[in-house]
C-alpha cells in the first residue's frame, strides 16, 4: 500500500516539477544587479500602472456583467441555452493574436461596429479602453464557467424554499445564491484576473503597443526581449511577484469567507 | 496490453521519432528575418533542385527572437540578419562566423488611402492623425528614429518631436506596422520597401536618399554546423546574379560587389 | 379551506396524473418509491411545470391550463419544509426565520412570535450544523409557517430523524398541524408517522392516486395490493 501511494505522489510530483522549474529559473539565474537594473528599466513602471488599472476595471466589468449570467445560465436547461454557453467558451480556444483581429473586424475603423462608432466621433484602437476589451473578451469566460459551475453547486432546495417565502428573483440572486456560491465566484474572479493580466495576442493586435497608454506588463516583457534579455527577465519577475501576491491574496480571503459559512 | 500501455508506447515512438530527426542528413536549417520570407522561399526552391537529397528548412522570425534562440543553443545551420546590431553580437559570443552583406533593404513610408491626399511625402509626416512606428528595440523602428533624427536638418530641429506626438503604436514586427496602416488604423507608418509589394491599398512614398538610413542585411554561418559545405552553397546562391535577381524582385536592393 | 389539485404533467420517464383534496385538513401522500411523491411537490409548488389541470386553495386560483393561470412560485404562497430541511447553513437560526420573514414583507414580530411559539428562543443564535435533527426540523417548521402560507407540504418530515426523537416530533407535528388548519400534504413512507399526522390518505402509485379517503374507507375496501399492505402496517396488523 505505501509502494502504491509514493507512486501517486511520484506521479505528482513530476508535474509539479515541470511547472515549477521553469519559474525558479526565472529568479534563480538572475543576480541582485541585474534585478535590480532590469526594474529601473523605463518601461517597468508605467507597465505595472497600466496592467493594474487595467485588470481591475476589467474585472469590475466581468464580475458584474458575468455573474447574473452565470445564474441564468446555470438555472435554465435546453438546446438554446447549452449552445449559448458553448458559445461563451470560444474566445478560449481561439488564439488571442486572433481574437485580437477579430476585435479589430468587430470595433476597428473599418470594423463592423467601429464605423458606426466612427459616426460619433469615437475609436476605439490605441486606447486604454481597447486595452479593457481585449481584456474582457479574453478572461470573461473564464469567469462565466468557473462562475456557472459554482452556482450549479448550490443546493437547489435553498433556493426553492426561498422562493416559497415570497422571495423575487432578484432577491434570491442577492441574498441566496451568491453568498452562498461566494468561495467558488472568488475562485473564478481570480482565475480571469490571472488571464487578463498575463494576456498578451490580442492586446498587441487591437490596441497597439505605446508606453503609459496600452503597453501592459506582458507586452513590455515581449518589447524588451527584443533588446535586452536581463531587462524581460526582471519584468517577468515583477509580473510573477504581482500575479502571485493577487493570487494569495485571493487564496486567504476565500478562505477566511469559507469558515465564516 | 492495457490501453494506458498503449498511449504510453505511442509517446515514446512519438519522442524518438521527434529526437532522431535532429540527426536528419540533408537537411540545412535557416534562421532568417521574416522581411526575407518570399525571397529565400523562392531561392530555397531552387537550391533544392540544384542539391537533390537537401530538403532546406526556414524559421523566420524578427531578427531578435532569433538572436535569441541562437545564443541559447538552438541549431541552426546559417542566421540572415535584418541589422548588423544582432549579427555583431553573435559574432563576439562566436555563434557565428564571418559575416557577409548580402541585401539592403531601404525604408519607405506607407499611407493609408484616404491619408494619401494630406500626406504627399516625409514633411507632411506630422499632419497624420496617427502615426506606426517600430519599437525602438527592433530593426525598423531604430532606423525609423535614426531617420526622424536625420530629418531635422532638413525640417527642423524639433521634426522628430512632432512627429512622435503623432505616434500612437510602436509594434514589434513590421509586419504589423504596414497591417495597422492597410487597415486604415493608422494613417501612416515606415515600413521596409520589401513588405511594400502587393500592397496595392497603400501610398507608397519615398524618403529622400540623404536622410534615409538603409538596413544592411548580413548572412553568416552558425558555428559547429554539420553542413558547413551546404550553408557555404547557399551563400554562394545569396550573392550570385540569380539570388540577387530574386531579392530585387522582393523588393530589396543589390549589393556592389 | 382545503386545496383541491388535479394535476397532469410528465416528469422524467413518468406520466403523473392525479386529483387530490385535503378536504379541510391534513391528507398523507404514501406509495412506494419512485412513485412521484417529491415530484407530486414540486407540481404543487409550482417548480416543476404542469401541463394540464387546475389547483386553487380556497377561494384562490393558483394555476388552471384552460383559463391561462400559472402563478409563479413567490406567489403562490406555499410553505413548503424539504426533506433535508434547507436551513441556510451560514445563518443563525433568528436569521434563518428573519430571511422567510423579510422576503414575505411581512412584519419583523413574527420572527419573536415564531421562536416563542416553537420553543427556539433558546436556539435562536445557534447555527443550524449545531442542532440536532429535531431541532431542525422545528426551526424549517418555523421557517414555512412564519410567512402564514396558504398551505403547507412536508416531505419526509421524520425520515432523518432517530427513533427516540421519532416520537417526540411525531407528536409535535401531529398537534402543530391541527393547531393551525392549513391544508398540508404530508410525504411519507412510513406507515406509523401516516396514521399519527393525517385523516385522510392518498396512495400514488407510478404517478397516479390509486386511492384517497380516510382510513376507514382504505381498510375496508384497499383497491391495490400496495393500499393493503400499507393500511395493514399502520395497523399494526402486518
Amino acid at each position: 500500500m505505501t509502494a502504491q501511494r509514493v507512486a501517486l505522489a511520484l506521479i505528482g510530483a513530476l508535474l509539479v516539477l515541470f511547472l515549477a522549474l521553469p519559474i525558479v529559473s526565472l529568479f534563480a539565474s538572475a543576480s541582485a544587479t541585474d534585478v535590480a537594473s532590469g526594474l529601473r528599466h523605463p518601461l517597468v513602471w508605467p507597465a505595472l500602472r497600466l496592467s493594474l488599472t487595467t485588470t481591475l476595471i476589467t474585472l469590475a466589468i466581468v464580475v458584474t456583467l458575468g455573474t447574473p449570467l452565470s445564474w441564468t445560465l446555470s438555472r435554465r436547461q435546453g438546446r438554446f441555452w447549452q449552445a449559448l454557453e458553448s458559445a461563451i467558451q470560444l474566445p478560449v480556444v481561439i488564439p488571442p493574436a486572433v481574437a485580437g483581429v477579430a476585435l479589430l473586424l468587430a470595433f476597428g475603423r473599418r470594423g463592423l461596429f467601429g464605423a458606426v462608432l466612427g459616426g460619433a466621433g469615437w475609436s476605439v484602437t490605441f486606447t486604454t479602453t481597447a486595452v479593457v476589451m481585449a481584456e474582457v473578451f479574453v478572461s470573461a469566460p473564464f469567469f462565466v464557467q468557473a462562475a456557472t459551475s459554482a452556482f450549479r453547486r448550490i443546493d437547489p432546495q435553498l433556493v426553492l424554499v426561498s422562493r416559497t417565502f415570497g422571495a423575487s428573483p432578484l432577491r434570491v440572486f442577492f441574498r441566496v445564491a451568491v453568498p452562498l456560491a461566494a468561495p467558488g465566484l472568488g475562485a473564478a474572479a481570480a482565475m480571469a484576473w490571472a488571464r487578463a493580466l498575463g494576456e498578451f495576442g490580442a492586446t498587441l493586435m487591437f490596441a497597439g503597443n505605446l508606453p503609459g497608454t496600452t503597453q501592459t506588463l506582458p507586452l513590455a516583457i515581449y518589447t524588451a526581449l527584443e533588446a535586452d534579455l536581463r531587462a524581460a527577465q526582471a519584468i517577468s519577475m515583477a509580473l510573477v511577484v504581482v500575479a502571485f501576491s493577487l493570487l494569495w491574496f485571493v487564496r486567504v480571503t476565500l478562505k477566511s469567507s469559507l469558515e465564516v459559512s | 496490453m492495457s490501453a494506458c500501455c498503449r498511449l504510453w508506447a505511442l509517446v515514446a515512438l512519438l519522442i524518438a521519432v521527434g529526437c532522431s530527426r535532429d540527426k536528419a542528413d540533408g537537411r540545412l536549417v535557416i534562421f532568417a528575418a521574416s522581411s526575407l520570407r518570399e525571397a529565400f522561399t523562392a531561392l530555397g526552391t531552387d537550391f533544392e533542385r540544384t542539391h537533390p537529397g537537401v530538403r532546406l528548412v526556414f524559421n523566420f522570425a524578427g531578427t531578435g527572437e532569433l538572436h535569441t534562440q541562437l545564443t541559447h543553443g538552438a541549431t541552426a545551420d546559417v542566421f540572415a540578419s535584418a541589422d548588423q546590431r544582432h549579427m555583431d553580437e553573435l559574432v563576439r559570443a562566436g555563434r557565428v562566423g564571418e559575416p557577409v552583406v548580402f541585401a539592403r533593404n531601404e525604408p519607405v513610408l506607407v499611407v493609408s488611402q484616404d491619408a494619401a491626399g494630406t500626406i504627399r511625402g516625409l514633411t507632411d509626416l506630422p499632419r497624420a492623425s496617427r502615426i506606426v512606428v517600430g519599437a525602438p528595440e527592433v530593426p525598423i523602428g531604430r532606423y525609423t528614429l535614426q531617420i526622424l533624427d536625420r530629418a531635422a536638418s532638413h525640417h527642423g530641429g524639433d521634426f522628430r518631436a512632432r512627429v512622435e506626438a503623432k505616434i500612437v503604436s510602436r509594434e514589434l514586427n513590421v509586419r504589423q506596422v504596414l497591417t495597422k496602416v492597410r487597415l486604415g488604423e493608422a494613417q501612416a507608418g515606415v515600413v521596409y520597401r520589401s513588405d511594400t509589394l502587393g500592397a496595392s491599398d497603400l501610398r507608397v512614398l519615398e524618403i529622400p536618399a540623404a536622410i534615409n538610413v538603409v538596413a544592411e542585411y548580413p548572412l553568416a554561418t552558425v558555428t559547429g554546423t554539420p553542413h558547413p559545405g551546404l550553408a557555404h552553397d547557399w551563400t554562394l546562391l545569396v550573392l550570385s546574379e540569380a539570388g540577387q535577381r530574386g531579392l530585387a524582385r522582393a523588393g530589396f536592393s543589390a549589393v556592389q560587389r | 379551506m382545503s386545496l383541491v389539485a388535479r394535476l397532469g404533467a410528465r416528469v422524467g420517464e413518468l406520466t403523473i396524473d392525479v386529483d387530490l383534496n385535503t378536504a379541510g385538513g391534513t391528507l398523507v401522500l404514501v406509495g412506494p418509491n419512485g412513485a412521484g411523491k417529491t415530484s407530486l411537490l414540486s407540481l404543487l409548488l409550482g417548480a416543476l411545470p404542469a401541463e394540464r389541470g387546475r389547483l386553487s386553495i380556497g377561494d384562490t386560483l393558483l394555476f388552471d391550463s384552460e383559463q391561462g393561470v400559472d402563478l409563479p412560485v413567490e406567489r403562490r404562497r406555499i410553505g413548503y419544509v424539504p426533506q433535508d430541511h434547507a436551513l441556510f447553513p451560514q445563518l443563525t437560526v433568528r436569521d434563518n426565520l428573519a430571511f422567510a420573514v423579510q422576503s414575505a414583507s411581512a412584519p419583523m414580530h413574527r420572527v419573536d412570535g415564531a421562536l416563542r411559539d416553537f420553543g427556539l428562543e433558546a436556539l435562536a443564535h445557534r447555527r443550524p450544523r449545531s442542532l440536532s435533527g429535531g431541532e431542525k426540523q422545528r426551526v424549517a417548521l418555523a421557517r414555512a409557517l412564519s410567512v402564514d402560507p396558504r398551505a403547507l407540504l412536508l416531505d419526509e418530515p421524520l425520515a432523518a430523524l432517530d427513533v427516540p426523537a421519532r416520537a417526540e416530533v411525531r407528536a409535535f407535528l401531529a398537534q402543530t398541524l391541527r393547531d393551525r388548519g392549513l391544508p398540508s400534504i404530508v410525504v411519507t413512507h412510513d406507515p406509523t408517522d401516516a396514521l399519527a399526522l393525517g385523516q385522510r390518505v392518498a396512495v400514488l402509485e407510478a404517478g397516479r392516486v390509486s386511492q384517497q379517503g380516510i382510513w376507514d374507507e382504505l381498510a375496508a375496501a384497499p383497491a391495490t395490493r400496495f393500499v393493503e399492505q400499507f393500511v395493514a402496517a399502520a395497523s399494526g396488523r402486518v
